[in-house]
C-alpha cells in the first residue's frame, strides 16, 4: 500500500531541511523536553525522557504499550505535570498547569478517542471555545467560511451541515487537524491516528501530514504500524520502560532494528510458523445477509486453518461476524458446525453452540472494565462454573489460574479491575475466557489491535496452538501483514458483499489484497 | 489477601461512618440513667441479698406505674427465690407507705431494708425512720444504682431505629439490584400504597374482615405482592424490549400505581382488619425484635448470599457494567434485567405489607415520597448509579445511616425541616466521596 512512499517522500524532507535553515532561527528546536520525569503510585513512568522536535519535521515515537508515550504526551498537553523536568517551546521554559497553557503555547494533541462534540458540526466544533461573534451574536457565516478555508488547505472537503457523529472516522480525524490549525498550533501530536482508518484514508492522512510539515510545524507521530511510520518520519525515537533506547534519522534505521529496540530483544519473526494439517469444514455460513450491511456472504473454515475476513473499514466485516454470532439479527442464510444445522438468534445460542467472539472493541464490547479479571474470566463459563445457581468460587479460581500461566498474563492479583490492565493482558483475559469456554471455532476482530508487539507475538502463538488443537480461527485484521502473515486463507469484502479469495495466503501479496478490497 | 483487605475496606467504608455517627450521637445524648422495670428489679434484689446475706426482711415502695409494677414484681420474685422475705408490697403514694409501716411496726416488728425507686426512696416518709418507728430496728432505704449511659444506645432506642428503618430497609434491597444493573425505579414508594391498600381490601372483602383467619391473610398479602410483581415484570418489559429509560418507565408507574392505590382504596384508610394481622409489623418473637426487622434482616442475607455466591448475582453485575460485553458473553441479559425490576416491585409490595401490619390499616397515603429515601439510602451505601458497583451490606449500612441520623437528631431536638436539609447534604457528600477516591 505504500511502496512508493519512501521515494516520494524525498524531496519534501529536503524542502524541510532548506526552509529550516533559510528560516535564520538557527539551532533553536521547536519544542524541548528535557529530563522528564512522572511517577504514578506504584509506576515509575518516565525517567528522564528527552525529546526534541523541529519545525517542519515529523518525529515518530514508537515503544510498546506501558513505554511511557502517552505518560509523555499528557505531559506536554498539559494534562499531567512532571515530577522534575522542563519543557520549552520555541527556545522558551513554559510549564504547563493545564491544557489551556499548553494550548496557547501552540500544543495540539490529537487523541485516538477524538475530542468532538457528537452533536456539533464540524465548524462549531473547530471554534468551540473560541467562538467568533458579531454583536453578541454567533458569527455563523464568518465561522463556516473559516473552516471551508482550513480543510480546502488540508485538501478535503467536509460537509459543514452534518454533525460530526454522522462523519466518518477519518473526517472526524481531518476535524481535528482543522481544529489545531484554527488556534495555530505549531506542533501537533497524533496518537494512533490511523488505527480506525482503511488504507487509503491512511495514505491520504500521511499526504495531510506531509502538508502540514511543510508549512513548517512540527509533529509527533506516534504508532504501532511501523510500514507508516517508515513512510511518514524523518526521525525515529524509541522509549521503552520510561527512558530513551535509541534516537535516529529514518534513513538509518530498518523495520527488525524498530521491533528489536522497543522489545528490547531480538524478534526472529513477527508471526510465528505452524504446520497443521487442515481437515474438513467446520464452519459453514451461507447465504447470510442483512440490509445493505451484509449480502449473501457464504464461506466455510476448516479444521485447523486461520480463515482471514480482510477489506476495507466499513466493508461489512464485522457486521458478518456479528450476524453470524447472533449479536444483529440477521434476514437471511444458515449457519452449520461440524455438517449440524444451528438456530442462532442470540449470542447465547452462538455461545451455548461453541462458538466464541473476540470483539474489535475489548473496552466496549469485551470486558466489563469495572469488574476483576476472575469475574470476567468467568462470565461464559459460569453455568459450568456454578452448581444449583451458586458459583464454585474455588473452581474458579483454580481455573482462572491455570489460564494465567497458560497464557502469561501479566496480573498482580485476580481481583485486579480489568480497567487497570494493559492492552495485551486485556485481549488475553477475553481469550482465557474463550478459551475455557471450550469454543469449538472462534473468531478473533482485530486480535493485536492496540496491543504491543511483544504481546502481538505471544497472541499469534496462541492462535497458532488453537487450530493445532483442531479449532477453526475466523480472524478479522485491517492490517495486511498480520493477514498475510497469520492466514491461510484469504476472503476480502467490500460493501457487504465476498468480492475475492485468496486461496494461499502465503504466496499473496499486499497489492492483490487492496485490488480486492476497492474492487 | 492484602488486595481483599483493601478492597473490603473500600466496600464498607460506610460502616467506618455509621460507627462515627453513632459514637457522636453517643456522646451527645450521654447523661444519668435511673434503671427502671425488671432490670432494676433484678438489680436491686442482687444488690439487696449481697448486703443483708439470706432472709433478710423487706418492704418494697413504688408507684402505681406500669415501670414501677414491673420493678416490684420483679424484686418480690427473686428475693423470695434467694430466702427472702417481703413483708409488703406498696403500689401507691406516701400515705399508703407510712400505713404499710404501721402495719409492719404493729406486727413483726423488724424491718432490714425499704426498697423502692428513686423516687419513692426519696419520699420524706422515710426521713427520720428512727424517730418515727422505733420499734422496727435500722432499716436502710436502697434504690437502684443510678449510671451513665447515652440514650442513643438504649435498647427502646436501638429497636426504635430498626422498626423505622425496616420498610426502607427491605425496598432498598431490590433498588440495590436495579440500581446495579445501570437502572432506577421510582415507582417503589407508590406500590407501597398499592400494596397496603390491595392486602386490606382483600382482607376486608375476601378473607372475611374482621374475622379473618391467618392463613386468608396471608393470602390476601400475598395477592397484593404478586400483583405489585407484575407492575415490575410491566417496568422491567419496557425497559428490555423497547429500550425504554427505566427513569421514564419507573415514573410512569409510580403515577400509575399511586393513582391504583387511590382507586381501590376510594381515597379511605381500610382499617377492618383483625388485630392479629399486627403480628408481622409489631409483633417480637425472637431475640425481641420485631418481626418486621426480622424479616428484613433475613432478606439482606439471602441477598447477599445471591449478589455474592450465586450466578445470577453475577450476571447483574455484569449486566450494569456492560451490558454489551456480558450479552457477547452469553448473559441472559433480558432476562437478568426483569429479575431485577420483578424483585424490586415484589419488595416494594412486601415493604408495603409490613407497614399495612404496623398501621393496622390500608391507605393510599403510605409510602409517600418512600422512593426518595430508598434511593439515598442505596447511593449512601456505596451503589453506582451507573451500575455495576453496590454491595447489600453496604445499602443496609446506607439504610441504617439514614435512620440514625433521624433518630440521633430526634434525641437532640433538632427540628424535621432542618434534618432533611442535613440528609440532602449527606447524600450529596456520600456521593463526591466517591468521586473525589475516584479520581
Amino acid at each position: 500500500m505504500n511502496g512508493d512512499q519512501p521515494e516520494s517522500d524525498q524531496p519534501n524532507r529536503d524542502q524541510a531541511n532548506g526552509g529550516e535553515a533559510n528560516g535564520g532561527e538557527a539551532n533553536e528546536p521547536l519544542l524541548a523536553m528535557r529530563g522528564m520525569v512522572k511517577s504514578f503510585p506504584g509506576v515509575q513512568a518516565l525517567r528522564g525522557v528527552d525529546l526534541t522536535l523541529r519545525a517542519g519535521e515529523v518525529l515518530a515515537l514508537v515503544g510498546e504499550n506501558g513505554a511511557g508515550k502517552s505518560t509523555l504526551i499528557k505531559l506536554l498537553s498539559g494534562a499531567h505535570r512532571p515530577d522534575s523536568g522542563t519543557i520549552a517551546v520555541g527556545g522558551r521554559e513554559i510549564v504547563f498547569q493545564s491544557p489551556q497553557d499548553a494550548r496557547r503555547a501552540g500544543v495540539a494533541v490529537i487523541y485516538q478517542e477524538f475530542n468532538l462534540v457528537a452533536g456539533l458540526t464540524a465548524h462549531e466544533n473547530i471554534f468551540l471555545g473560541q467562538e467568533s461573534t458579531r454583536g453578541g451574536f454567533l458569527d455563523h457565516a464568518g465561522e463556516r467560511r473559516q473552516a471551508a478555508e482550513l480543510f480546502r488547505r488540508l485538501g478535503v472537503v467536509i460537509d459543514l451541515d452534518l454533525p460530526c457523529r454522522r462523519l466518518s472516522t477519518a473526517q472526524q480525524q481531518l476535524v481535528e487537524i482543522a481544529k489545531a490549525l484554527a488556534f495555530e498550533a505549531r506542533i501537533i501530536v497524533m496518537d494512533e491516528p490511523t488505527a480506525a482508518l482503511t488504507a487509503h484514508e491512511t495514505a491520504r492522512l500521511l499526504d495531510v501530514i506531509r502538508d502540514l510539515r511543510s508549512g513548517g510545524i512540527g509533529i509527533v507521530y506516534i504508532s504501532h504500524r511501523l510500514d507508516e511510520i517508515l513512510a511518514i518520519a524523518d526521525r525515529v525515537m524509541v522509549l521503552r520502560d520510561g527512558a530513551n533506547v535509541d534516537e535516529r534519522p529514518i534513513e538509518r534505521v530498518t523495520r527488525g532494528e524498530l521491533i528489536e529496540r522497543m522489545v528490547g530483544r531480538e524478534l526472529k519473526d513477527e508471526f510465528p510458523a505452524r504446520s497443521v494439517k487442515l481437515g474438513p469444514p467446520r464452519l459453514e455460513v451461507t447465504g447470510l445477509g442483512r440490509g445493505g450491511a451484509v449480502r449473501d456472504v457464504s464461506f466455510s473454515v476448516r479444521r485447523g486453518e486461520i480463515l482471514a475476513l480482510t477489506g476495507l473499514v466499513g466493508a461489512g466485516r464485522t457486521e458478518t461476524v456479528r450476524l453470524l454470532f447472533g449479536a444483529d439479527p440477521r434476514e437471511t442464510g444458515e449457519i452449520r458446525l461440524d455438517g449440524r444445522l444451528l438456530t442462532i438468534r442470540t449470542p447465547r445460542d452462538a455461545v451455548a453452540a461453541g462458538i466464541g467472539l473476540l470483539t474489535e472493541d475489548r473496552k466496549l464490547e469485551g470486558l466489563v472494565l469495572g469488574a476483576s479479571v476472575r469475574e470476567n474470566f468467568a462470565l461464559p463459563n459460569l453455568v459450568r462454573l456454578s452448581r444449583r445457581g451458586f458459583v464454585q468460587r474455588g473452581r474458579e479460581r483454580e481455573e482462572f489460574a491455570r489460564y494465567v500461566d497458560l497464557l502469561k498474563i501479566r496480573i498482580p492479583h485476580q481481583e485486579q479491575r480489568a480497567r487497570n490492565l494493559s492492552g495485551g493482558n486485556q485481549q488475553k483475559v477475553v481469550l482465557a475466557k474463550w478459551l475455557a469456554r471450550n469454543c469449538e471455532v472462534l473468531i478473533f476482530d482485530e486480535p493485536t489491535r492496540g496491543i504491543d508487539v511483544g504481546a502481538k507475538y505471544e497472541i499469534y502463538l496462541l492462535m497458532n496452538r488453537l487450530v493445532e488443537e483442531g479449532k477453526a480461527i475466523l480472524m478479522i485484521s485491517s492490517e495486511l501483514p498480520e493477514v498475510l502473515g497469520m492466514a491461510d486463507r484469504i476472503l476480502v469484502m467490500h460493501e457487504g458483499r465476498i468480492t475475492g479469495e485468496i486461496a494461499d495466503a502465503r504466496r499473496a501479496t499486499q497489492e492483490q489484497i487492496m485490488q480486492l478490497a476497492v474492487a | 489477601m492484602k488486595a481483599r483487605l483493601v478492597r473490603f475496606v473500600y466496600d464498607y467504608r460506610m460502616i467506618f461512618m455509621l460507627l462515627l455517627l453513632c459514637a457522636l450521637f453517643s456522646a451527645m445524648t450521654y447523661q444519668e440513667q435511673s434503671p427502671t422495670g425488671a432490670a432494676a428489679g433484678r438489680q436491686l434484689a442482687a444488690a439487696i441479698s449481697s448486703d443483708f446475706g439470706d432472709a433478710p426482711s423487706v418492704l418494697i415502695v413504688v408507684r402505681d406505674l406500669a415501670d414501677d409494677a414491673a420493678l416490684a414484681e420483679q424484686l418480690r420474685l427473686d428475693l423470695v427465690a434467694a430466702g427472702g422475705r417481703v413483708l409488703a408490697v406498696v403500689q401507691g403514694e406516701p400515705k399508703d407507705a407510712r400505713a404499710a409501716l404501721g402495719n409492719i411496726a404493729a406486727g413483726s416488728g423488724k424491718l432490714d431494708v425499704i426498697a423502692g425507686t428513686q423516687t419513692t426512696g426519696a419520699w420524706l416518709v422515710f426521713a427520720d425512720l428512727k424517730t418515727d418507728y422505733p420499734t422496727l430496728g435500722e432499716p436502710r432505704v436502697m434504690t437502684p444504682q443510678s449510671y451513665y449511659w447515652p440514650d442513643f444506645l438504649k435498647a427502646d432506642n436501638l429497636l426504635n431505629i430498626a422498626s423505622q428503618i425496616g420498610v426502607i430497609a427491605i425496598l432498598a434491597i431490590g433498588m440495590t439490584m436495579v440500581v446495579i444493573t445501570g437502572g432506577i425505579d421510582l415507582s417503589v414508594g407508590s406500590l407501597i400504597a398499592l400494596s397496603a391498600v390491595l392486602a386490606a381490601k382483600f382482607i376486608r372483602d375476601a378473607a372475611g374482615g374482621m374475622d379473618a383467619s391467618p392463613l386468608g391473610m396471608a393470602l390476601a398479602c400475598l395477592a397484593a405482592i404478586s400483583l405489585c410483581g407484575l407492575i415490575g415484570a410491566f417496568s422491567g418489559a419496557m425497559v428490555t424490549r423497547f429500550d425504554v429509560p427505566p427513569f421514564i418507565v419507573t415514573l410512569a408507574m409510580m403515577l400509575v400505581a399511586s393513582g391504583l392505590a387511590r382507586r381501590v382504596s376510594k381515597e379511605q384508610s381500610i382499617y377492618e382488619i383483625p388485630e392479629s394481622f399486627v403480628w408481622l409489623g409489631r409483633g417480637a418473637d425472637w431475640f425481641g425484635l420485631p418481626n418486621g426487622v426480622v424479616l428484613m434482616l433475613v432478606l439482606y442475607g439471602l441477598a447477599h448470599v445471591l449478589m455474592s455466591r450465586m450466578r445470577l448475582g453475577r450476571y447483574l453485575y455484569a449486566v450494569g457494567g456492560n451490558r454489551e460485553a456480558a450479552r457477547l458473553s452469553g448473559v441472559p441479559v433480558t432476562r437478568v434485567v426483569m429479575f431485577a425490576y420483578i424483585a424490586s416491585a415484589v419488595l416494594a409490595g412486601l415493604g408495603g405489607v409490613v407497614m399495612a401490619s404496623q398501621l393496622k390499616s390500608g391507605s393510599a397515603n403510605y409510602g409517600d415520597t418512600y422512593e426518595l429515601y430508598v434511593i439515598t439510602a442505596v447511593v449512601v451505601g456505596g451503589a453506582a448509579l451507573g451500575g455495576g458497583e453496590g454491595k447489600m451490606f453496604g445499602t443496609l449500612t446506607g439504610a441504617l445511616t439514614i435512620a440514625v441520623m433521624q433518630n440521633g437528631m430526634n434525641l437532640t431536638n433538632i427540628h424535621d425541616d432542618t434534618q432533611d436539609i442535613v440528609l440532602g447534604f449527606v447524600l450529596l457528600g456520600a456521593v463526591l466521596i466517591d468521586k473525589i477516591q475516584h479520581r
